[in-house]
């Protein structure tokens, strides 16, 4: 050893072996840790996992009472939910307001992301709590007051008024999730358009919306993914004709035993099929933590 | 002077403030004011004075314990959901195929919703489920397991939908704290666990303080799930069901408001507890370098 290794060298031998001694016992421990949470997600993905593959073992099960797997195998429930719950017409109230619902979003909400991106006005963080409190108060509260404005003006129970609902928290988060596409731009690109003469509707069609293209993509798929299974508020608002599948599902589930189990798990099968392709979609395009955490608050540096 | 006072409302006025017009008249017409028409309402009773429908809450036998059935099961559901989302998003931290995996996962049961989680617990826990087939087979219990229509359903329903929720939420804080702070503290000497203690907990104590308070409040309004799931009529007799009972069983909407009321009241409550514990911890950026 040399004179200038000297000074880790100099501690007494005990000593190092009780270093080394407590470095096992934290590696240990470090070890032990790290596969008890692997193990608590790889339980929690399993049981997932069973939750989902058994509502659709029994959507096909002719007959499953107390084994493995079912009797045999049928898709008459198919048929069966199709005709008792009359599916084919409250997917497409779905496909009515969930697109409504979108188109409307991205045309208030777009617009209003470009004024909060660009300008400093007084008042600006009051116009932000406004954006951001439909997103954290949690619809129950909300909706129940809202239920009871709209019966005053005759819109609860009509596709309207349940549109009007789901837009109270799709609106702001499509201003959310826009607001830093909308910052990327290069505001020069605004100002040629303005120099050139186009006013604000010209420059937002024919500049910005090409350039937001990406972004627009993504708000709407995420806005999408959330009205689908957004239940409360349409719950609270909708009227016979103006239910959405997961409203549908839920009255189905409530008066369990009115109807044969597989079906209600034949028309919960058609509901998660047409979320998880929309989902698939949207993960193409979207980071998964945008779904809950609306805007990437820290920009990645690179 | 007069020009300051001048400049304000040329300032709104302009045409770059347009855009931004429908949806805040949107938001004040439809968020603000039904949430002011429910307050005032729910001072003007159907019967009696304007503090009855108060009173009625805070002295019905079927209402005011409703608060603290909810808290028994939002407080431990919030506890559990953050508690193991953020040892499991820091384990994670780093992109790896396995986060883009676990991540694209766990998005599944936020997306589906509760009334789905709802129905496949009652086929994946219900008596003759796959769960107590397993239980039976491994003899691990031997009795028959309740886990559907009482207090147990409820809350495990709430962590299936919360815990990925909690977990993605933290996960995106994390990834947003420059690794370059970790790495010079190791640099330093500091082993894991006290960069996690020392860079990561401060950093992040804003960011799980807001995911506290949102599963907070997620958990505290559950409804489809303490309906289907639970025992609406005793043990999960939830304050959004006795809201839901008084507006569309008993058509009472000023009583329905009152109890809102009280629930956003609550929510409140927990919220500016939990923020104002947040002040006693460290401030500032996340992002570390220069400017």
């Amino acid at each position: 050893m040399s004179a200038t290794g000297g000074v880790a060298g100099a501690a007494p031998p005990q000593q190092r072996r009780r270093d080394r001694r407590r470095d096992v016992a934290r590696s240990w421990f470090d070890h032990a840790w790290g596969a008890f949470l692997w193990g608590v997600m790889a339980l929690f993905l399993i049981n997932i996992g069973a939750i989902i593959a058994a509502v659709a073992t029994n959507s096909f099960a002719s007959r499953w009472l107390g084994t493995w797997l079912p009797e045999g195998w049928t898709t008459r429930w198919y048929f069966a939910a199709w005709k008792e719950f009359q599916l084919s017409s409250v997917l497409w109230v779905t496909v009515e307001i969930v697109g409504a619902v979108v188109a409307l979003a991205l045309i208030i909400g777009v617009p209003a992301a470009y004024t909060l991106a660009r300008r400093d006005f007084p008042g600006k963080r009051l116009v932000m709590l406004l954006f951001l409190l439909p997103l954290m108060v949690p619809p129950i509260t909300y909706g129940i007051p809202l239920a009871t404005v709209l019966y005053r003006l005759h819109l609860a129970g009509t596709m309207n008024g349940v549109i009007i609902a789901n837009l109270i928290p799709a609106a702001p988060f499509v201003i959310l999730v826009m607001t830093p596409f909308i910052e990327q731009i290069d505001r020069n690109l605004e100002l040629a358009a303005r120099v050139f003469g186009a006013g604000t509707l010209k420059m937002f069609w024919y500049v910005l919306v090409p350039l937001l293209a990406p972004g627009i993509l993504a708000a709407s798929l995420l806005v999408l993914v959330r009205t689908i299974a957004l239940f409360e508020l349409t719950f609270l608002t909708a009227g016979p004709d103006s239910q959405t599948l997961v409203v549908t599902l839920y009255y189905a589930v409530f008066a369990a035993g009115v109807r044969a189990p597989q079906s209600i798990d034949a028309m919960a099968v058609i509901y998660m099929v047409v979320t998880l392709v929309w989902l698939l979609i949207a993960m193409r395009f979207v980071d998964p933590t945008q779904l809950v955490s609306r805007v990437k608050e820290h920009p990645r540096r690179t | 002077m007069a020009d300051r006072v001048a400049a304000v409302p040329r300032a709104l006025l302009d045409r770059t403030m347009a855009p931004m017009v429908p949806a805040t008249l949107f938001m004040v017409l439809l968020f603000i004011y039904p949430f002011l028409y429910g307050l005032l309402l729910s001072f003007t009773p159907q019967h009696g004075d304007w503090l009855a429908n108060y009173r009625k809450f805070f002295t019905a036998d079927n209402l005011w314990p409703t608060i603290w059935t909810t808290m028994r099961l939002a407080l431990p559901v919030t506890l559990i959901n953050v508690g193991l989302a953020l040892p499991i998003a820091f384990k994670m931290r780093s992109k790896t195929r396995y986060q883009r995996f676990v991540t694209t996962v766990l998005v599944i049961p936020v997306s589906l919703g509760t009334v789905m989680i709802a129905e496949g617990m009652l086929t994946y826990f219900g008596p003759k489920g796959w769960l107590a087939q397993i239980v039976g087979v491994l003899h691990l219990y031997d009795g028959r397991i309740h886990l559907t229509h009482n207090y147990w359903g409820v809350m495990i329903s709430l962590v299936i939908s919360g815990f990925p929720f909690a977990f993605l939420l933290i996960l995106s804080y994390i990834t947003g704290i420059d690794p370059a702070l970790a790495r010079a503290a190791a640099t330093l000497g500091a082993g894991r666990s006290a960069q996690f203690r020392h860079i990561y907990l401060p950093l992040l104590a804003p960011g799980l303080a807001m995911c506290f308070c949102l599963a907070f409040v997620q958990s505290f309004t559950v409804f489809p799930s303490a309906v289907l799931l639970g025992a609406p009529a005793g043990p999960t007799r939830v304050i959004s069901i006795a809201a839901y009972e008084a507006a569309f069983e008993q058509y009472d909407y000023s009583l329905a408001s009152a109890i809102a009321m009280v629930m956003g009241f609550v929510q409140l409550l927990v919220i500016t507890v939990v923020l104002a514990s947040r002040s006693l911890f460290y401030r500032g950026p996340a992002v570390g370098g220069k400017g």
